[in-house]
């Protein structure tokens, strides 16, 4: 049963079920036995009374039926209820009640039994007494009992069944003021719009209510960031693409309409040029929407850094230039500990922002301190203004003295990766000469040895 | 025709002047607002493409502070934010034009050449004065009817007279026409681009009026 409401209807309905039903057994039974005790003693007790109501004179004159008065006149149903039967010693029935039976009720001395007389089940009490020659037998009819007991009995589940219904009613009705807050809910989830995350009111959800309201809130918000860094990629990606592509367009048709070959060949050269800068920007760009997603990157291992270097320097060279790169020989006994994509990601990026920014001739340097906790990149280019130091991570960001190049996601996907790991990116103005110094801090899990000879020092 | 250039982006930067340049303007391209604001006080164009994202602040900005001080020179803007707000809100500042990245350089030159038009208070396409017809969407002129072949500078003298004919132009407004910042001027070139106008078109078309310069000759 999927219904919450049912569920508990149920449950409620026949545990109430039960235990009336279970009162009404018990009640039945104690009732049964009540009754008959009280019945005995009034059999006993009548007895009694006629025995020593009649003396034996009277047995002597006797000898036809005495109507003895039995029962209240009121109670027409249990009208000769009673019987009564005084039989002498010598088998004469010398009186009996009217509603008693010709026949012998017991043939036993005294005491109770059970006898079937002319086909009614009788409860009969004796009373022998040998001094008067007489036995006095009084009777009731089981049947009789049966019914007393079986009305009263009635007379408890009549009203039982007209409330139950009214019970379960009641329940019902109780059961959905309780669940009126998850309903209230699940209205206001129904009626919203597929991007409207606000968050669901829970200020007057009852305690079991709460924290479903707080996960869903949590679900919402971090649904709300992924889709808000979705929308901004892109926004971005449609507002970014179309400069260097209008770009593209315009040399293009220049170098369709040109007539000059020097001016055909200059807009194929900026061509060139565009292209190479929107693949990078395209790769960023894809890059972030990658990290945003966080798909396949939680594996972490233990990285050579040298290796990953190499290979990326080898990648952009083409790029490059005539800009020096060089590499701490320090570097070779450095790992570090962090996804190999996310690791890659970042150091191609610094190493493409390092290079873009140093000029011709000028020179990146990738190192590591001495202590081996920081991995580090520095460039000869223009730095960047101490105001806009904390800004430059942040995704889009484009500063003062942004490159003609930058797409202001460069340093943004390298934090990301770099948090990602684990690690923090530092970024600082170099203090020896002119031009950014970039540090990862590198999360290692084993000490591993440093020669402190680096070649910079 | 003379034109400025404001985009951050060197490619485009670069393909605008080259091309707005084969389109017979003469061009110049700057980066930023500040150099954009540098240009636009020292020199007179007769027509500006402004972007709205620039590294040192929004486009929108300079075409108010320009529109504020008075500044009528005819500009259209140029950016990838093209929303319907963008452009209303761009229009509303004081652009005469719109036009959302990427674009068609063909198209471009012409709104240029409509704005700038606009500029100069006229309706008409062709520029025409006794005879002379110059086209400047084809870069072509003809004297009564017949085609004219003309170079380029000689095509820009001509037009800088024809957009005001029977008014003068000094030596330096037509230099100031014919020349972007990044081109040496030859000190007799003008004179040169005169004469060889007369030897095409007829000796009476441009009058020298002396010690202050040319203008074209009405009714002739």
């Amino acid at each position: 049963m999927t219904s919450l409401r049912w569920r508990l209807f149920f449950i409620l309905v026949s545990a109430t079920g039960a235990i009336w039903l279970g009162a009404t057994g018990w009640i039945y039974v104690r009732t049964k036995a009540d009754i008959e005790h009280v019945l005995d003693a009034r059999l006993q007790e009548a007895a009694r009374m006629v025995n020593s109501l009649v003396t034996s004179s009277d047995v002597a004159q006797l000898n036809g039926a005495i109507p003895v008065p039995v029962g209240h006149p009121e109670l027409m149903n249990y009208q000769r209820h009673l019987a009564c039967q005084i039989w002498s010693l010598d088998g004469r029935l010398i009186a009996h009640s009217s509603g008693a039976p010709g026949a012998n009720l017991a043939d036993h001395a005294s005491g109770f039994s059970e006898r079937i007389v002319e086909g009614e089940t009788w409860r009969v009490y004796a009373i022998q007494d040998a001094d008067k020659g007489l036995r006095v037998l009084v009777g009731d009819r089981l049947g009789m009992r049966e019914r007393l007991i079986s009305d009263l009995i009635k007379g408890l589940i009549a009203p039982a069944l007209l409330m139950i219904p009214l019970l379960g009613l009641l329940i019902w009705i109780s059961i959905g003021r309780g669940l009126r807050p998850l309903s209230n809910m699940a209205n206001e989830l129904q009626s919203r719009r597929a991007d409207d995350m606000r968050p669901v009111d829970a200020s007057d959800a009852p305690l079991e209510v709460k924290p479903l309201a707080d996960a869903l809130n949590n679900l919402f918000a971090n649904v709300e960031t992924a889709r808000r860094h979705e929308r901004e990629i892109t926004a971005f990606a449609a507002h970014e693409l179309r400069t260097p592509l209008a770009g593209l367009k315009t040399q293009a048709q220049v170098a369709i309409a040109a007539t000059d070959s020097a001016v055909k060949e200059g807009a194929l050269r900026q061509i060139l040029v565009a292209v190479d800068r929107t693949t990078r920007l395209v790769r960023q760009l894809l890059a972030l929407a990658k990290l945003d997603a966080g798909l396949d990157l939680d594996h972490a291992e233990d990285i050579r850094v040298s290796p990953v270097l190499d290979e990326i320097i080898e990648t952009l060279k083409a790029t490059s230039g005539d800009r020096r790169v060089e590499l701490d020989p320090a570097l070779r006994s450095v790992s570090i500990r962090a996804n190999r994509e996310l690791l890659t990601l970042a150091l191609r990026n610094l190493h493409e922002n390092a290079t873009l920014h140093t000029p011709s001739g000028g020179a990146v340097r990738w190192g590591v301190d001495c202590d081996g906790t920081i991995l580090f990149v520095e460039d000869e280019g223009p730095g960047i203004p101490q105001d806009e130091l904390p800004l430059v991570t942040r995704r889009f960001f484009r500063g003062r003295h942004k490159s003609a190049s930058g797409s202001g996601l460069g340093l943004a996907i390298v934090d990301l990766a770099i948090r990602r790991s684990g690690s923090t990116l530092r970024l600082r103005n170099r203090g020896d000469s002119q031009g950014l110094r970039a540090e990862i801090t590198i999360q290692t899990p084993d000490a591993f040895f440093m020669v402190c000879h680096s070649a910079f020092q | 025709m003379r034109v400025l250039i404001v985009e951050d982006d060197p490619v485009l930067a670069d393909g605008l002047a080259v091309g707005l340049g084969l389109a017979g303007s003469t061009v110049d391209a700057v980066g930023n607002c500040a150099d954009a604001r540098a240009a636009l006080e020292v020199a007179k164009f007769d027509a500006v493409v402004l972007d709205v994202m620039l590294p040192d602040g929004s486009g929108f900005d300079l075409l108010k502070d320009l529109r504020a001080t008075g500044d009528r020179t005819p500009l259209l803007l140029l950016t990838a934010l093209d929303d319907v707000k963008d452009r209303i809100e761009g229009l509303d500042r004081g652009a005469d034009d719109y036009l959302g990245k990427p674009f068609d350089l063909d198209e471009l030159a012409a709104r240029v050449r409509a704005v700038a038009r606009r500029g100069e208070g006229r309706a008409t396409p062709c520029l025409n004065c006794g005879g002379i017809v110059l086209d400047p969407a084809h870069l072509t002129v003809a004297v009564n009817g017949e085609p004219v072949a003309l170079s380029r500078r000689e095509f820009a003298v001509l037009s800088a007279l024809m957009e005001r004919p029977g008014a003068i132009r000094s030596k330096a407004e037509i230099e100031d026409r014919l020349y972007g910042w990044q081109e040496e001027v030859e000190s007799n070139a003008i004179e040169v681009h005169i004469h060889n106008l007369r030897a095409k078109m007829g000796r009476e078309a441009i009058e020298t009026v002396r010690g202050l310069g040319y203008r074209m000759k009405l009714g002739a």
